[in-house]
């Protein structure tokens, strides 16, 4: 059984100081997998532990596995630039965003686990006059969706960001901005690990190193899972695997409308806080903003290509890089500690899929492509609620996998972040 | 980076002089208008996406500016060929 939860806290902190901290209760047990589940959720990144500790927390269904072919948060949750933001065009994404963002700002408290979120505001720079009409609209439709927003001039934007080039001599001048002020990041780590702990609180098992090689199915329905520990049972399996999900789905004959690609990320060597916010430009592609420890933390475009390699080529870092300098000359001679590549799944429409399937019992939660992060625990509530009910959660439901024969698309390139 | 051989320039060259163009041979129904909803999505939409051997165009949009067909692995990078349109791969994985 579970033993209860040691709850951290300043005094728990002084008490196992004077114990050197060396019995601190383990975050989450590592139980042997049992014969069958209630629900079992393949993929134990942020998306999947959070899926897990809501359909825990929220529907009751404690009888629950989620399968991990690594370790816990360890592909993309691992791997991204942290960046929070609900600042999306349409209707239907802006509102399941920011029921995610409304959920980060309680996260912390209500996980008993510092996830480090920090409101520091997000920018989207525009570069020419038809990037200041796009902020425009989608500013303004923000608005209509209560979603805050604001249009920034040039000189508003060197005001939050005083070290930013504002010559109006460069390639790419810096005619103003979008500015989400609640937006910002969180610690993407503490976010897997504090889904987690709550979620093994509450009974789920976690289950590491354990990877799924088939999905078995019978008359239509979904028995259980094939795995390199064996067989196990399940009423139901939420798949939420990311750059993985076309893999996944084949072995249950699905297609899935995504592609895989590398997306890459660096981070510098830590310097002094020098910027306090997060920023962002589609068009010269490049953000950046800087961790609490200080390195600048440096997100490109995808890869072209298809790619499951978790790397990608030299010359997409390149072009970020030399977008990052002209727009801040002073990081010119910062030096590059480390480059990565995550494997995202696109959408032909830049919006993620959270659907039932052809398969009864057998659900996708994917295609959060190049900016999944964000929507970690929304994706994860809204998710538990549709298996949970074997019915879409109203916010979930225009991004069934349906859209792509029924034409009903969201098309979110331009606030998707990412160009692709 | 990658290093592609352009079947047309018969030329090893650097991936920035080409564009992706995703999964290859797939061709365009001869009559749209008498496909269903889910056969046009399909069409549009749905790719194979595998984690292996990748059938997939290229253009060599700062050369010749032509189309061609790359067979790649996925997982490992590797192009195993390249070949112009029309042609048919020779590596397919299919035990021969």
């Amino acid at each position: 059984m579970v033993d209860p939860m040691t709850k951290y806290s300043g005094f728990s902190l002084f008490k196992h100081a004077l114990k050197h901290h060396e019995d601190w209760q383990k975050t989450w047990r590592s139980p042997r997998p049992k014969k069958s589940y209630d629900v079992i959720i393949v993929g134990g990144g942020g998306h999947g532990l959070a899926t897990a500790y809501y359909l825990a927390k929220e529907h009751g269904i404690t009888n629950v596995a989620v399968l991990e072919k690594g370790y816990l948060g360890g592909g993309n949750t691992a791997r991204n630039t942290t960046i929070v933001r609900s600042n999306y065009l349409w209707d239907e994404s802006s509102k399941l965003y920011d029921h995610a963002l409304d959920l980060w700002y309680g996260l912390s408290q209500e996980l008993n686990y510092n996830v480090m979120f920090s409101s520091r505001g997000v920018l989207n720079l525009g570069h020419n006059l038809q990037d200041m009409r796009d902020i425009e609209r989608r500013v303004n439709a923000n608005r209509l969706n209560g979603i805050d927003a604001a249009v920034l001039n040039t000189q508003e934007v060197k005001e939050i960001v005083p070290i930013i080039n504002d010559s109006a001599d460069i390639r790419y001048p810096i005619l103003g901005a979008s500015w989400q002020k609640t937006g910002g990041v969180a610690r993407h780590d503490a976010v897997a690990w504090g889904f987690a702990r709550g979620a093994d609180q509450l009974g789920v098992d976690l289950i590491q190193q354990c990877e799924v090689t088939d999905i078995v199915v019978e008359q239509g329905a979904v028995t259980g899972v094939q795995t390199n520990q064996g067989f196990i049972g399940a009423k139901k399996v939420g798949c939420v695997t990311a750059g993985n999900s076309g893999v996944v789905a084949a072995m249950a004959d699905i297609r899935l409308p995504v592609e895989s690609h590398p997306l890459q990320a660096l981070v510098s060597e830590p310097i002094k806080p020098i910027i306090d916010t997060v920023v962002m430009s589609n068009a010269v592609h490049a953000y950046v903003s800087q961790s609490d420890k200080g390195d600048l933390v440096i997100g490109a475009g995808i890869d072209a290509y298809n790619g499951y390699g978790q790397r990608g080529s030299m010359h997409i870092i390149e072009h970020t890089l030399s977008a990052i300098c002209e727009l801040f000359p002073m990081f010119s001679r910062v030096r590059m500690n480390r480059t990565w590549g995550g494997i995202v799944d696109t959408c032909p429409d830049a919006c993620p899929i959270i659907s039932k399937t052809s398969v009864n019992g057998l659900y996708f939660n994917c295609g959060w492509g190049t900016g999944g992060f964000k929507a970690t625990p929304g994706s994860g509530h809204v998710f538990a609620h549709t298996v949970a009910h074997d019915d879409p959660h109203p916010l979930a439901a225009p991004f069934s996998i349906d859209r792509f024969n029924t034409g009903h698309l969201i098309d979110e390139h331009g606030a998707a972040g990412v160009a692709h | 980076m990658l290093h592609i051989y352009c079947p047309y320039c018969e030329e090893m060259r650097e991936e920035e002089e080409f564009s992706y163009s995703g999964e290859a041979h797939i061709v365009r129904p001869k009559d749209p208008k008498s496909l269903t909803d889910d056969e046009w999505g399909d069409y549009l939409f749905f790719r194979t996406n595998p984690r292996g051997l990748h059938h997939e165009m290229w253009h060599h949009s700062a050369g010749c500016r032509r189309y061609f067909n790359v067979t790649r692995d996925t997982s490992t990078y590797r192009i195993y060929e390249t070949y112009k349109i029309g042609e048919k791969p020779i590596v397919t994985g299919e035990k021969s």
